[in-house]
């Protein structure tokens, strides 16, 4: 079992990193032959620095647009950041003062993202607009994500797990000095699911978080009057023609 | 026109129930294959247009980074879904704008992923291949679309409708499935310059009958030269602006600014044309062959500044585009922005005091102000971001004493469209051009109920168009849309103009043009 979930974590980590640097590279290499941002836009680097930081931060634009998909969304995502920090403390040892302090509030995380998931699920079954948009994927995403966030609970609240040996388990691996993995259902199931999540993000919708990055209707600055915008195959079509 | 109901006015902006295949009658006429030939694309569709239709997807992703990066990112959160005009005029669920997108996505899922090349997971991804009903649902929904980021304004990631519609025409314009009222129009600017296919000596009558026009009514000999080399200000306005109402007498409006500015201006029979449809199909290389014909006019009359008059999409192209299409621009003079649009160039006349009003002019208005799309959300005006909003009010505001703004998320950034963008102000669409102006005409309606107000204002020939036409189907009289220049030609007192009084002794029928 130990050799298996150590083969499959290293196998889902090249995936995720392979296919993610894969998917930078290629967004980034894909000109944006024109400008586009949606106006009103900042017209300076800085601003657009801004703009996208209260994008990510903050999910501006979502705000605007619709107050209980942004408050189930932050939910989940303030919450899974935070139940990410505490999980630092199987990767580092000894354990960083501001992880050990975080580790309270990234368990009540749990609750949180349960309690946002679940929003996002109901609305996505009974909101009528949002089930005829929701395609299987997108109902297994959330129950993959549930499944993540309920099984990690279980193990503080239910039946608790080694966590000792998990520690082990896990800086054996990054140290490629395989330790034992504790032979527990509920754990296996979490790191199951977490592996599968890793696998897909490349290849599903999870590119929405590289993905905003890469957005020219947020990212670009307002200046085409002041700044030639030319991509590389627009100069050549021009050089070209004419 | 067909029979259809026209939507009831509700209170509140409300979000219809689901109504699957509402719209999917809905199509615009076919191009001729004259109309696709004029523009280099096949005539009708293609023995292989699958593959070609594939292929030119490919292409389109390789060279579009909004097109790979918003086919990826979408979440189907649903934010956008209560957003489109389109879906809150028919409650058809295609309108909303992620499912407008997954016409498109599900196929690039189908060809350009992983989980959706692999039969086994096909299903889960929702990709799907692009059989003929796709395509005629390609054809139908993305010219149900009028381009106008609406949508992207609210999504989480920017993700813009107008970027995949536009990628979707294009792919069907590959393959013989063009849109008759775009391709047309197109062909015509190619070939005589401007989309009416106004030829230079008929635009020269008309110009002269104008110039007649103001005289009479103000006794002041207002010129609105044409080829005229060496002018300094070119001006580059919708082909709307010299025959259709209320756009006519916006450009009058514009020629009284600039006389009574002392600028020498010229407007170009070469490019005779503002508007650019060529941005509604997506495709570069036509958008810049239209373009280019503006840069090739500028030079041939050795003007110095470049002015746009009121065109929505014609100002994103301008504005946005122009630099990269046609630019650069540096036989221009450089103290001024290129190109500058027509409301830059008044405000700062009038922010410099160098135009005198008669506001009572308008005094038997009261107007709101339309932003129209591509203005709003995809330009600016001045050197702030939101200059696009304030300085057409301000504008309005110079000149009128009655201004009322409509509710304030349908107007500026979350502006609804007219209905008529995009490139389906055709008549053939008017059914969806009537339910898709559902939305603005409710907040008209709340502030013509509420605050008295008897006009709106806009500065887009579409929107002019658009609202003359649909507004009496609400009940609304179709001359209740003015030019906002059309406010300025009223209120603006020119040097030796004869007062009211005068013209009514000069007799003839020269009341103020905007009595009712």
């Amino acid at each position: 079992m130990t050799a298996l979930f150590a083969i499959l974590f290293y196998a889902a980590t090249a995936v995720l990193a392979v296919g993610l640097a894969f998917k930078v590279v290629q967004y980034a290499r894909t000109p944006a032959p024109l400008k586009i941002p949606t106006t009103p836009a900042p017209v300076t680097t800085g601003g657009v620095v801004l703009r996208m930081l209260r994008e990510v931060v903050l999910f501006e634009s979502l705000f605007k647009s619709n107050k209980w998909i942004w408050l189930f969304g932050y939910m989940f995502h303030g919450a899974l950041l935070l139940a990410m920090m505490r999980h630092l403390r199987y990767f580092i040892h000894p354990v960083w003062d501001w992880v050990v302090l975080v580790q309270p509030f990234g368990l009540y995380a749990g609750f949180a993202m349960l309690a946002g998931l679940g929003a996002l699920w109901f609305r996505r079954i009974f909101v009528q607009r949002i089930r005829y948009i929701s395609g299987p994927s997108d109902h297994l995403m959330l129950v993959l994500l549930i499944g993540i966030t309920a099984s990690g609970l279980a193990m503080s609240y239910v039946s608790r797990t080694d966590i000792v040996a998990l520690k082990q388990f896990m800086l054996g691996l990054m140290r490629f000095n395989w330790q034992p993995l504790p032979a527990e259902p509920i754990l296996m199931a979490h790191l199951g699911m977490v592996i599968a999540l890793m696998i897909v993000f490349p290849f599903s919708k999870l590119l929405h978080a590289p993905g905003l990055f890469f957005s020219p209707t947020r990212n670009q600055v307002d200046n085409a009057r002041e700044k030639r915008h030319l991509a590389p195959w627009a100069a050549k079509l021009e050089a070209g023609g004419e | 026109m067909g029979d259809y109901k026209i939507p009831e006015l509700g209170e509140y902006a409300e979000i219809p129930p689901v109504c699957e295949g509402a719209m999917s009658h809905s199509h615009p006429y076919v191009a001729a294959p004259e109309h696709q030939e004029a523009l280099g694309f096949p005539g009708e569709l293609v023995e292989d247009w699958h593959g070609k239709a594939i292929g030119r997807l490919g292409e389109l992703l390789d060279q579009t980074r909004s097109l790979r990066v918003y086919l990826d990112s979408c979440v189907r959160c649903g934010a956008c879904t209560d957003k489109c005009h389109y879906f809150l005029g028919t409650g058809d669920p295609k309108n909303m704008p992620v499912a407008r997108q997954d016409l498109l996505r599900k196929v690039y899922r189908r060809h350009f992923t992983a989980l959706g090349k692999f039969p086994l997971t096909r299903w889960l991804v929702g990709a799907e291949d692009l059989t003929e009903e796709v395509l005629d649902d390609w054809y139908s929904y993305f010219h149900q679309c009028s381009q106008c980021r609406r949508c992207s304004v609210y999504c989480p990631y920017g993700i813009d409708t107008a970027e995949i519609s536009m990628a979707a025409r294009d792919i069907m314009d590959h393959i013989g499935k063009g849109q008759k009222y775009c391709n047309e129009i197109i062909a015509k600017v190619h070939k005589i310059g401007n989309n009416l296919g106004l030829p230079g000596p008929a635009l020269e009558n008309t110009l002269e009958g104008l110039e007649e026009d103001i005289e009479e009514e103000t006794g002041v000999k207002v010129r609105l030269p044409l080829d005229e080399k060496g002018a300094d200000i070119l001006l580059v306005t919708p082909s709307a602006d010299f025959f259709a109402e209320p756009h006519v007498d916006g450009l009058i409006g514009y020629a009284k600014v600039f006389h009574q500015a002392g600028a020498s201006w010229t407007i170009s029979s070469y490019a005779s044309e503002a508007a650019n449809f060529a941005m509604f199909i997506g495709s570069y290389e036509q958008m810049r062959e239209v373009a280019l014909r503006i840069r090739k006019a500028a030079l041939d009359l050795g003007v110095k500044r470049l002015v746009f008059g009121e065109c929505g999409h014609a100002w994103r192209v301008a504005y946005g585009f122009l630099n990269t299409l046609a630019g650069p621009w540096d036989f221009l003079d450089p103290n001024y922005p290129v190109p500058q649009h027509i409301c830059e160039y008044t405000w700062d006349l009038i922010e410099k005091g160098q135009l005198k009003f008669d506001k009572s002019a308008n005094d038997h208005m009261t107007l709101t102000f339309h932003d129209s799309c591509n203005i709003a959300r995809a330009t600016r005006m001045g050197d702030k971001p939101g200059g696009q909003f304030e300085i057409p009010r301000n504008i309005i505001k110079a000149v009128c004493n009655n201004f009322v703004d409509m509710a304030e998320d349908t107007i500026r950034e979350g502006t609804y469209c007219c209905g008529g963008g995009g490139g389906l102000l055709t008549d053939d669409l008017m059914e969806l051009r009537v339910k898709g102006a559902k939305p603005r005409m409710e907040a008209l309606t709340q502030v013509v109920k509420n605050d008295g107000v008897t006009h709106m204002a806009a500065i887009c020939a579409i929107c002019k168009s658009q609202f003359s036409k649909v507004m009496p189907e609400y009940g609304i009289g179709m001359d209740r849309i003015v030019s906002v220049h059309q406010l300025v030609s009223d209120a603006i007192v020119l040097d030796g103009q004869v007062t009211g009084e005068e013209t009514d002794k000069l007799g003839g029928d020269a009341a103020p043009q905007t009595e009712e």
